[in-house]
């Protein structure tokens, strides 16, 4: 692909806390419909994004059980925009951050993301063509 | 690659990390070969006072017996080659003085920031 | 001279850091660059017309392009005719654009 691209995306914050997850997301799926080379580097609670164990729950506040609920998982996103990147001639390389991973216990993760160490963040951005770091707050 | 770490958030995880997570990554990313500079602004500005001491908490029985340092973090990251600079108003409106502050900080007019920024191939503001 | 595109994701009525981040677009518009601002998530909040909106205007009146993203609007419920003078609408693919464009890109 001659224009294909190379981003990079640096993260912090753990699922279900804060917007800056959607967003950051929503920000990969349009590089992964792309077909762009995608480096993310999770460091502190978005280790916590791709860990295998979350589980879908009822709601019965909406009335739903848990199929109607359907409700979001980010492993299951995180999944997807892997799939989404290879089947448009593109790549995810997931990476969590393993001391993040550590100190929280969520060592099991996703297929398709692995560990690594900031050395990683840094030689990901060296070779993109843009990066972006969303802090957290 | 020229990097500046932008740092405004400050004590936001430092009893449980014993550290700031963006101070720690730079050390490490530096160590790793990266050239970074720091700029510590709004609240941040305050990991370059001297003699801060987080020391003696315990929760139950069980001690911190290895608090955060961030003031010595600061200035071994300016000694590693890590230039680390302040703003200057934002050090002003919360009262601190020149004086307080450990050795290897530059400070610069909030009006300098975006000047700072020419001086880098990325800006990285977490 | 460089690009930036600078996003600001916070309620600038709640933040005075928001606030002095889009005065920052104004210095690097000032010092011969080329900037965009982009609001997302509750950062689309200071997008109708107000006082900070005002200070937008202003921004866009200088040359930044002060882009609003569209599904943080349609979210909070805000069309696009309730936009103060100067900031439009904008997809999020802006954002992409410009870091596969290789602009410096910086989250608030």
């Amino acid at each position: 692909m001659a224009d294909q691209k190379t981003l990079t995306f640096s993260i912090m914050d753990g699922p279900y806390e804060n917007a800056r997850t959607v967003t950051a997301l929503r920000l990969i799926d349009i590089a992964a419909r792309r077909g762009y080379n995608i480096n993310v580097f999770a460091y502190e609670g978005a280790v916590s994004l791709s860990f295998a164990k979350q589980a879908a729950h009822a709601n019965p506040v909406h009335g739903h059980d848990i199929d109607e609920e359907d409700h979001p998982l980010p492993k299951e996103w995180v999944s997807s925009l892997i799939k989404t990147a290879e089947a448009n001639g593109g790549k995810v390389d997931w990476i969590n951050c393993g001391l993040c991973v550590d100190e929280r216990g969520v060592t099991e993760s996703v297929d398709g993301t692995r560990r690594g160490t900031p050395a990683d963040l840094w030689n990901a951005a060296a070779s993109s063509d843009g990066t972006l770091v969303i802090g957290t707050k | 690659m020229k990097v500046l770490q932008v740092i405004d958030t400050a004590y936001r995880c430092t009893i449980e990390e014993q550290d700031d997570p963006v101070v720690w990554i730079t050390a490490v990313m530096k160590g790793a070969g990266g050239e970074l500079g720091v700029l510590l602004r709004g609240n941040a500005v305050n990991y370059a006072v001297k003699g801060q001491d987080a020391s003696g908490l315990a929760f139950g029985g069980r001690k911190q017996t290895q608090p955060p340092k961030i003031d010595q973090d600061v200035q071994r990251l300016a000694q590693k080659g890590v230039q680390v600079f302040l703003v200057q108003e934002d050090a002003s409106e919360r009262g601190i003085d020149a004086a307080e502050l450990v050795d290897g900080v530059e400070t610069i007019p909030r009006t300098g920031v975006a000047r700072l920024f020419d001086d880098y191939d990325q800006v990285w503001h977490w | 001279m460089a690009k930036y595109t600078l996003i600001a994701s916070r309620d600038a009525f709640e933040s005075k850091e928001s606030e002095r981040f889009c005065a920052l677009a104004g210095d690097l518009k000032r010092a011969g660059n080329e900037v965009t601002l982009f609001l997302v998530q509750n950062g689309v909040l200071c997008a109708r017309p107000s006082h900070v909106a005002s200070e937008l205007s202003k921004l866009a009146q200088e040359g930044v392009a002060v882009l609003a993203d569209s599904f943080s609007l349609r979210e909070r419920g805000i069309a696009s005719d309730r936009l103060a003078a100067g900031i439009e609408s904008a997809q999020l693919d802006v954002i992409v654009d410009h870091m596969a464009e290789g602009r410096r890109v910086i989250w608030n």
